[in-house]
């Protein structure tokens, strides 16, 4: 591997151009945009090596880089990437461009403001993910609902303060338990090993007992199924989405949700391991309930916007349930749905996002009949709400399929009430299709209406080579995360049995 | 050691601000027109020179007059951050002070008076320099507190303020004499010695004692029961002083607080932990509650200076290395954060308008960006948000509750803390998210000093958030030696 410190760099090169940002006046808007469109393009750039060099081979952390940060308290910045992560370090950097360039005329206020709240966000959110020393990952995790919060709130639709707050406070309730819980975690593996520190590996490595595993998994549970949204929290994302910008919900659907899957798989399924699979029948419950919630909600929404968000709440259940499925086709399929919905889901906000635009409505009963009117757009909205109800061919397909292989060797039942939601997908998805698109132009202004431009195009064009690649092809992406998700299901597996040998009897059930 | 030698240095700090204090006021008498600038130039002189004489007895601890004093690591650090506040306070007054008040010597020597009565405070090992100290502080802050002569609200802040810290000296002095009649001695090692064998329910004088230097530590730091004076005091002081009562005499009430709790400590069944863990329960939930039905930012303010006093409790609770050293960092922290928030109001008011309902700040992000930019910096690191300082620090300070097996108080102050997340967004949702009423306040004068100091306030939590490192090992080695 290179000398450079490419993750570093990748996840701090947002955080240098904002910082750059801050020193272009508020009238140059075009060089801000500019400024910052090369800084994400830029940051994908650099990210790029991080996949290519990547060794698919080992479970180990690639990348890694580690420095002592807080001595006196046993934290070091160290950052490094397995299987898991680095999907979702591409997804970021992926997206970081588009998002800007999808941001081009949306914004009529301090633009400079925006971008650069843009940019920190992208370094947070980096940063999350590669996080290898859990008082880091706080840091990040926590720095990063500021920037969001203000894109949010700032620069929102109209009930945008509502939904800013309400963004931040769901999310700081979640954290700050996690806090608490990761104290307790860095005194009991200090007092019992001697070495206190806040390395991943080091609190990973250390079985606790089962009664503090329990709670433990509660309080980091809490806080990720805020942020996935996992049924019932997830109250808070309708409002985020739908006040949100275009960009705002773009960060938010691809990127922001998946941080709480993933810290699922980071850190409730390998540090507690025991209470992991107590848990799991309640969260694979949870997670059903979210796929045929959310389907269900969503087909009475009246605004697109909020139609795109509740699907969100459904395929997100998707990703929980092919995790807590325990095999390995469960958890791919969970890992790769987590990109798939960062990528339709993302397109999806995209788009609405470009109708509005044009038209300041979201309602579907405003529209009818674009079909003929602007056949560009028609054409990408197709291939996206095909992809995000798992059309054969395309990525959603995959991701579902594996979750519901996996799911149907554990739990049938499961399986087939979320095959059904499958099913509900489709229904509302396609509905709302045609309604938007087909049938009489019912108001005059949808006649005036003009097609993609080539920014727009440019946006969407990258994004839809994805979601067909994935969709033909998908090995080489299920490559790079086979040994990480083996690994992982290993270290679950042995860690169970090593807790139940010496006569440690598990009790099951809930709290 | 023990002797009575005169040792210039362990008490340094404290004679080269009485010194300044006096200077300022005959300089004050002497050249009537002397500009503003230049005096207060003068006392930034002074500070730097006994935050220089502060820093000596850090590593060269040393008793003095008979174990009355003790410059160690522990008075060098509260010294300094006393120091810190002051420095930031003048900064904070400079341009105040020219606007609003005739007597800005008077002013001046008044801090400066304060500030040296908290160095006694920290440096104080036995019960009556500690009494000394926090007289000294006390009577300067009666007078500063009512210095906008002409405004009602100051008149009742002086006198409420020194209506109940008369009353509160009463009973620290009260339970100094039950201290002394069980013990007989007012010296903090020897009482220690008798909390050893005796424990400190051992006679009921010797607990009542107890019980009364806590309610007078508890009403100079500001907690349950003890906190109604802080907001009223807060709303009707000059704002600069506001920040100082908030941070500074904060502080030295902690400081002495801590020198009296680790003599209290000695034995493993002390007794005094269920009071503690009740009065910080009671002061995190009820300053954070009612802080957020204020719409007066200095009075909301206050309500969280109540709370924060709240969560430092912790630390004391937690009575360990990382709680000890967690307190300092705090403190310091907080020094920073909460003066540059009250330095944001002084810095937007006027003369005519105090810039302080929340109604005030509406869309000030688009009028004045720095104000702005700085509040919510401050109103996020005061909630605890990473990557700044304020996180840090709470981080930090809860760590040590959860070692010491305080989960629940730890919990408890992680509830308070989202709470207070509420009325903190709130300030920035008014300054960033809402549209400007009337432009009634952006007439503020720009004032360089200010902006100066609040300048140094959000650097300093940028700093002590994400390169915490080398200050947290410092207030290690000072807890250490404490222990």
């Amino acid at each position: 591997m290179t000398d450079l410190p490419l993750l570093s760099i990748t996840i701090f090169l947002p955080a240098i151009g904002a910082l750059l940002l801050l020193f272009l006046k508020d009238s140059m808007e075009q060089l801000q945009k500019m400024l910052a469109l090369i800084v994400s393009a830029l940051t994908f750039i650099v990210s790029l090596p991080l996949y290519f060099s990547f060794n698919s081979n080992t479970a180990a952390f690639q990348f890694e880089e580690n420095y002592t940060w807080i001595s006196a308290i046993g934290a070091n910045y160290h950052v490094g990437i397995d299987g898991i992560s680095l999907l979702m370090i591409m997804l970021t950097t992926f997206l970081g461009p588009l998002v800007v360039l999808s941001a081009w005329n949306a914004v009529h206020k301090s633009l400079k403001g925006f971008l650069i709240s843009l940019l920190v966000l992208e370094t947070g959110m980096l940063g999350v993910f590669a996080s290898l020393d859990i008082f880091l990952f706080y840091i990040f995790w926590e720095a990063m609902l500021i920037p969001m919060y203000f894109v949010i709130g700032i620069w929102g639709g109209q009930r945008r303060v509502y939904a800013a707050v309400k963004f931040f406070i769901y999310t700081m309730v979640g954290s700050l338990l996690m806090m608490v819980a990761i104290l307790f975690a860095y005194f009991y593996v200090g007092e019992q090993t001697g070495t206190y520190s806040f390395d991943y590996i080091h609190l990973r490595d250390f079985l606790m007992p089962v009664e503090i595993q329990k709670w433990l998994f509660l309080a980091f549970g809490l806080s990720f199924a805020i942020k996935v949204p996992m049924f019932p929290f997830h109250t808070w994302l309708p409002d985020a989405h739908v006040e949100a910008p275009t960009a705002g919900s773009v960060i938010l659907a691809g990127v922001l949700l998946k941080m709480g899957t993933y810290g699922f798989l980071r850190f409730c399924l390998p540090m507690f391991p025991n209470a992991t699979f107590i848990f799991a029948p309640l969260i694979s419950i949870l997670a059903v309930i979210g796929i045929l919630y959310g389907a269900w909600v969503a087909m009475v929404q009246k605004d697109v916007k909020k139609l795109v968000a509740y699907s969100s709440v459904s395929h997100l259940g998707f990703v929980m349930l092919g995790i807590f499925s325990f095999t390995h086709q469960g958890m791919q399929g969970g890992l790769i749905q987590m990109v798939n919905h960062g990528l339709s889901t993302g397109a999806l906000f995209l788009i609405v996002g470009m109708i509005y635009e044009r038209r300041h409505t979201r309602m579907i009963e405003d529209f009818g009949g674009l079909a003929r009117q602007i056949p560009i757009f028609t054409t990408f909205f197709m291939i996206v709400t095909l992809s995000s109800i798992g059309l054969p061919g395309l990525n959603g397909f995959v991701g579902e399929f594996l979750v519901l292989l996996g799911t149907f060797q554990t739990n049938v039942t499961l399986a087939v009430l979320a095959t059904s939601g499958v099913i509900f997908a489709a229904v509302y998805m396609l509905w709302m299709f045609k309604r938007v698109m087909f049938g009489p132009i019912t108001r005059e202004e949808n006649k005036r209406l003009t097609d993609l431009s080539k920014r727009e195009v440019a946006v969407l064009v990258p994004i839809v080579v994805f979601i067909v690649w994935i969709g033909v092809y998908a090995q080489p992406f299920l490559g790079k995360m086979e040994k990480s998700v083996d690994s992982l299901l290993a270290q679950l597996k042995a860690k169970q049995t090593a807790l139940v040998q010496p006569g440690n009897e598990i009790i099951g059930g809930g709290e | 050691m023990n002797g009575f030698e005169f040792d210039w240095i362990a008490i340094a700090p404290f004679l080269i601000l009485s010194v300044l204090g006096f200077a300022v006021v005959v300089l004050g008498i002497s050249f009537p027109k002397m500009y503003r600038g230049t005096l207060g130039t003068i006392v930034l002189v002074g500070f730097a020179v006994a935050f220089l004489a502060s820093l000596q007895s850090w590593d060269d601890a040393r008793l003095a007059f008979g174990g009355m004093i003790t410059a160690d690591k522990f008075s060098s650090a509260f010294s300094c951050i006393f120091i810190l506040g002051a420095t930031l306070t003048i900064g904070l007054s400079i341009n105040q002070v020219e606007e609003k008040y005739l007597l800005y010597s008077d002013y001046f020597a008044l801090v400066v008076f304060a500030t040296a009565g908290m160095t006694l405070m920290a440096s104080g090992t036995n019960l009556l320099t500690l009494f000394l100290g926090l007289e000294t502080l006390s009577i300067a802050l009666y007078v500063l507190a009512g210095f906008r002569r002409s405004n009602e609200f100051a008149l009742e802040a002086s006198f409420k303020y020194f209506l109940l810290g008369a009353f509160a000296s009463g009973f620290l002095l009260y339970g100094i004499a039950l201290i002394y009649g069980i013990t007989g001695s007012t010296d903090l090692t020897k009482i220690s010695a008798y909390v050893s064998s005796e424990g400190i329910l051992g006679s009921k004088m010797f607990f009542a004692g107890f019980l009364l230097l806590l309610v007078g530590f508890g009403f100079k730091i500001s907690v349950f029961p003890f906190h109604l004076w802080a907001p009223d005091v807060y709303q009707g002081a000059p704002t600069p002083i506001s920040a100082f009562m908030a941070t500074g005499s904060k502080a030295a009430g902690f400081a002495a607080l801590m020198r009296f709790m680790i003599a209290m400590q000695s034995t493993t069944q002390s007794g005094w932990q269920d009071i503690i863990w009740v009065i910080a329960a009671a002061t995190m939930i009820l300053g954070n509650v009612i802080a957020l039905r204020q719409s007066n930012v200095k009075r909301m303010l206050a309500y969280s200076s109540i709370a924060h006093a709240g969560y430092i409790l912790i630390g004391v609770l937690a009575g360990n290395t990382i709680g000890s050293s967690g307190i300092i960092f705090y403190l310091l922290t907080y020094t920073f954060m909460n003066i540059g928030a009250f330095g944001v109001i002084s810095y937007l008011s006027t003369a005519e308008h105090e810039f302080i309902t929340l109604s005030d700040f509406r869309g000030l992000a688009s009028s004045r960006p720095f104000a702005a930019i700085a509040m919510a910096a401050f109103m996020f690191s005061l909630a605890g948000i990473p990557p700044l300082a304020g996180f840090m620090a709470k981080f930090y300070l809860f760590s040590a509750g959860v070692k010491a097996g305080y989960v629940w108080l730890v919990i408890i102050a992680v509830v308070t803390s989202m709470i207070s997340l509420y009325y903190y967004l709130g300030l920035v949702v008014q300054m960033f998210m809402r549209d400007k009423e009337a432009d009634v306040a952006a007439t503020a004068p720009l004032q360089p000093a200010v902006m100066i100091a609040i300048s140094i306030a959000m650097l300093a939590i940028l700093i002590l958030g994400i390169f915490p490192s080398r200050w947290v090992s410092l207030f290690q080695d000072l807890a250490r030696s404490l222990m």
